[in-house]
Order: structure tokens, then C-alpha cells, then sequence
């Protein structure tokens, strides 16, 4: 049975070369400026420097994290009460609609924002609505799913319990019911900020260009312009500042517990 | 007052369901407009289903996402799977290692996987085409099919491994005898999420592919400058195409279990 282990070294190896490597090459490129060769590079914190002393990245960096704040927000508060009606039908339906929320997840996502595009086209909303409609559109079923799966392993006695110690049905939701319902919410958060931030074909599709992301920045300094280290720098900031929000909801998770 | 709720129920999932489905219906619709025109139905014509037939990088496109997909599949299936296993049975050390390398690959913004892949190639010369896309199509996709295994394994009992050692099984035959049928469904799965992961992927394949190779993804990403109504045909086709799947892959079981209850009662 020993024997197995060795099954995992060649995929140890493919996983150093393949994820470790380049996580590796983004930071080195980060802490570096063009021009140096590889055996030569000499560390810097220009890129850095550069990024914080011009107000507009910083506000380029703040939108994006506003607008994925505001989209889990919304997200949260559209997709509890679909998940709850959800898990309130009978079994049968229960599969029926989880499988209707599901299908068009399945469609490839550029298809789904292109759809919007036609809809959204003749209408007077601004381009930070219409990339706000995009953006709910395809990560709401994501929460939903999440909320749905915590609520239905609820155990439904707990309810009968609560009403019978005197809870009307509103006490019973917030007492019982949302708290349960946490941890749903929690990985909800996880699977909707966390693409929202670093998102950059929803703001190109259905803002017009006009509505700048991080995403776009990275997307611009590595396909438009080619200064890849100023854009390495541009994604280590940003997968800190994801890295650092999601510790903070971690964090929620847990006094939640205690 | 119980009705009133299955209302109220039924009310908040048929506005969910509306909001999910419009956009999809509305591209089906405007796939067969007669005119250039998003916003106004002037009339029915299969003109840019012609179109797209005849767009020679849109049937690639359509092409390379089918084979990456399928491919990038069955490679991170078989990798995944024997990754897991090898995994299951590791010591701390390097099952915390190539754990946490796989949370990484998962949990990174995926643009930034993408720029490291891109570095990557790069450094090495490696030239942009099919075949960096299909390597990190297949690099992102194996930690979905191990976080899907992993947890069956770990039910697994090992003495019945063990046990077909013991009886005279080689190591391989154990393998494929025993310890493969018992997580099959969740090697199912782990491929199913791996191909959806590589069907649905944009921004990996958008940093990664090379001149002249578009997917579906990377082809409507640049298609969007212009109204380009072929690619209402093209999404439509998709749509269809998954629908179908979808509703065989929920249905047949759907029907196998009424037949095999209908067998129990008769028996």
C-alpha cells in the first residue's frame, strides 16, 4: 500500500514546474524592471512606487473593489430568498430548480455577457449599471447554489423546536434559519468576490471600454503596451488585497462559531 | 396562510428564473432576425447561421474549444485520479506541499494564473498555440479532478486494497480492480467539472493562445468590437447543444430509477 505514494512524485514535480514556477516568475517580474536579463536582475520596488504615487491606479484599485463588494452585496441579498424558496418547495422541484439554476452556468461564460450585450444595447443605463447587471447575472447562481446547499441540510425539527419554545416564524428565521445559514453565505462570498475583483471581460463587454478595472489594467500593461513587470506588479497587488479581504471574512466565519 | 408562502415561493424563483433566462432566449431570437439589428426583430432568416457556416475562424473556434476540452479532460482525469490516489497515501510533508500548490492554482484570481502561465512559456520560448493552450488547460484542470476524488478516497477502507494484495493482486490490479471501481462516480464528476472548467474558460486561454488559435471564449471576446450577429448563431448552437446534454445527463437517471422501482414493485 506504501507503494502507492509514488504515484504523487511525478505530479509533484509537475506541480513545482507548472504552478509553483509561475506564481514565482509573476513576483520576480514584479520586483524587477525590463531590461534586465535573468542572471542579472537586480530587485527594485519601482513598480510598486510607481503604482502607489499615481492616484489613479489607486482609484482604479478602489473601484474594483467596490464594484465586487457591491456585486456580493447584491448577490447576497437577491440570492437568500431564491435559495430559501428553493429549499422550501418539495424534494422533487427542489432538484428541478437547482438543476434550472444550473444550466446556464454551464454555457460558456463570454456567450452568457455577449447575451447582455444585445438587450443592454438600446437602453439609457450608464455603463457602471450595465456592468453591475452583467456582473449579478453571472455570479448570482453561484450564491445561490451555495445558500441552497447550507439551507437544505438544515434539520427541519429544529424549526417545530423553536416554534414550540415560543419563536413566531420571523424570530425562528433569524435565529435559527440565517445563523445555520452562514457558512453558505461565507462560500458564497468566496466564490463570487473573489472572480468579481480580478474580473476584466464583463467591464470590456458591457461597459465599452470605459468603465477601467484592475483586470483591464493587468490585461492592458500585458497585451497592449508589453510592460510585463509594471503588470506583474499590478496582480501581486491585487491577489494581496483579495488574499487580505478574504482572511477578514475568514475571520467572520469564525467568531460566527465560537 | 401555507398557501400564500408556496406563492410567495413560487413568485421569487419564477422572477429568478426570468432574470437567467432572458438573455438566452433573447440570442436565440435575434439569431434568426433578418437584419443586422440587435434591438429590432425585423423578420426571420437563417442568414447568419449561413454566415457562420462559412466563417472559417468561427468553426475553428468552435473546433478548438470542443478538442482542448475533451482532451485537457481526459488527460487531467487520468493524471488527477493517480495523483489522488498517490496523495491518499503520502506522508505530511509532501501531501501539504502539493495540497497547498493546488489551492493556489485554484484560489489565485485567474488572471493571474493566466500571466504566470504566460511568463512561463515565455522564459522558456515555448511558442503561443495549440499547445501551450491544451498544457494549461490540462495544468488548471487536474486540482478540480483531485479536490473531487480526494474525499472518496479518504472513505475508502484500506484494507480491502490490502486484502486484494494480500490475495495475490499486483499493485496495478489493485489499482484498477479495487480501488478504482469504489470512487468511480467521483472520477465522473471530476471529469465533468474539468471539462466545464476548460469549455467555460476565458481569461487562461485568452493569455495563453497564440496567433490564429481562438476558442469560443477568445473568439467572442474579439468579436465584440463590431456587431457581429453570426455570433447570436453561434451561441444559440452552444446553448443547444448543452441543453441537450444536460437534460440526458438528469434525465436518463430519472428514468432509469422509475423503471428499476416499477421492476421492484412487480417482483
Amino acid at each position: 500500500m506504501k507503494g502507492f505514494r509514488r504515484l504523487l512524485y511525478p505530479y509533484a514535480v509537475w506541480v513545482g514546474a507548472f504552478i509553483v514556477v509561475p506564481m514565482l516568475l509573476v513576483m520576480i517580474y514584479a520586483f524587477t524592471t525590463s531590461g534586465n536579463s535573468v542572471l542579472t536582475f537586480r530587485l527594485t520596488l519601482a513598480n510598486f512606487a510607481r503604482f502607489f504615487s499615481d492616484s489613479i491606479f489607486i482609484s482604479v484599485l478602489w473601484r474594483s473593489l467596490k464594484l465586487a463588494f457591491i456585486t456580493t452585496v447584491i448577490c447576497i441579498f437577491l440570492g437568500y430568498p431564491v435559495a430559501y424558496a428553493i429549499s422550501r418547495l418539495k424534494p422533487g422541484s427542489q432538484a428541478m430548480m437547482v438543476l434550472l439554476v444550473t444550466i446556464p452556468m454551464w454555457i460558456n461564460m463570454l456567450v452568457r455577457t455577449y447575451a447582455w450585450r444585445g438587450i443592454l444595447l438600446e437602453t439609457n443605463l450608464s455603463p457602471e449599471a450595465k456592468v453591475y447587471i452583467g456582473m449579478v447575472y453571472n455570479f448570482l447562481p453561484f450564491m445561490i447554489l451555495e445558500i441552497y446547499t447550507s439551507l437544505s441540510k438544515m434539520d427541519p425539527n429544529l424549526l417545530v423546536a423553536a416554534n414550540d419554545l415560543g419563536c413566531d416564524n420571523r424570530k425562528a428565521f433569524l435565529k435559527v434559519t440565517l445563523p445555520l445559514s452562514v457558512p453558505g453565505i461565507i462560500s458564497g462570498i468566496t466564490l463570487v468576490f473573489l472572480p468579481a475583483v480580478s474580473s476584466f471581460f464583463i467591464p470590456k463587454l458591457l461597459g465599452g471600454g470605459s468603465f477601467v478595472l484592475v483586470g483591464n489594467l493587468i490585461e492592458n500593461y500585458f497585451v497592449t503596451t508589453g510592460d510585463w513587470n509594471f503588470g506583474a506588479a499590478i496582480s501581486l497587488i491585487m491577489t494581496i488585497v483579495v488574499l487580505l479581504s478574504m482572511r477578514l471574512t475568514k475571520h467572520f466565519d469564525y467568531s460566527q462559531e465560537d | 396562510m401555507k398557501q400564500n408562502k408556496q406563492w410567495g415561493s413560487k413568485l421569487i424563483i419564477a422572477l429568478a428564473l426570468i432574470f437567467f433566462y432572458l438573455p438566452i432566449i433573447y440570442v436565440v431570437i435575434f439569431s434568426f432576425n433578418s437584419s443586422r439589428s440587435l434591438s429590432n426583430f425585423t423578420g426571420f432568416s437563417l442568414q447568419w447561421y449561413k454566415k457562420m457556416f462559412e466563417n472559417r475562424t468561427m468553426m475553428e473556434s468552435i473546433y478548438y474549444s470542443t478538442a482542448i476540452a475533451l482532451i485537457a479532460t481526459a488527460v487531467s482525469t487520468v493524471v488527477g485520479t493517480i495523483a489522488a490516489i498517490g496523495l491518499s497515501k503520502s506522508n505530511r510533508v509532501i501531501k501539504e506541499y502539493v495540497t497547498q500548490a493546488n489551492n493556489l492554482s485554484m484560489l489565485n484570481p485567474d488572471i493571474v494564473t493566466a500571466i504566470g502561465l504566460m511568463l512561463f512559456f515565455s522564459s522558456l520560448h515555448v511558442p503561443f498555440g495549440f499547445g501551450t493552450l491544451l498544457l494549461a488547460h490540462i495544468i488548471f484542470c487536474i486540482p478540480y479532478v483531485m479536490l473531487s476524488v480526494s474525499p472518496k478516497l479518504r472513505q475508502l477502507d484500506d484494507n480491502i486494497a490490502e486484502a486484494a494484495l494480500d490475495l495475490g493482486c499486483t499493485p496495478v490490479q489493485a489499482l484498477t480492480k479495487v480501488i478504482i471501481p469504489q470512487i468511480k462516480e467521483a472520477i465522473v464528476s471530476g471529469a465533468l467539472i474539468a471539462f466545464t472548467m476548460s469549455f467555460d474558460d476565458f481569461v487562461i486561454s485568452y493569455f495563453v493562445t497564440g496567433p490564429g488559435v481562438n476558442n469560443i471564449s477568445t473568439y467572442v471576446y474579439s468579436s465584440v468590437k463590431r456587431i457581429n450577429p453570426s455570433v447570436n448563431a453561434l451561441s444559440t448552437i452552444i446553448i443547444l447543444a448543452i441543453t441537450i446534454v444536460l437534460v440526458v445527463m438528469n434525465v436518463v437517471p430519472l428514468v432509469r430509477e422509475r423503471r428499476r422501482k416499477k421492476n421492484e414493485k412487480m417482483a
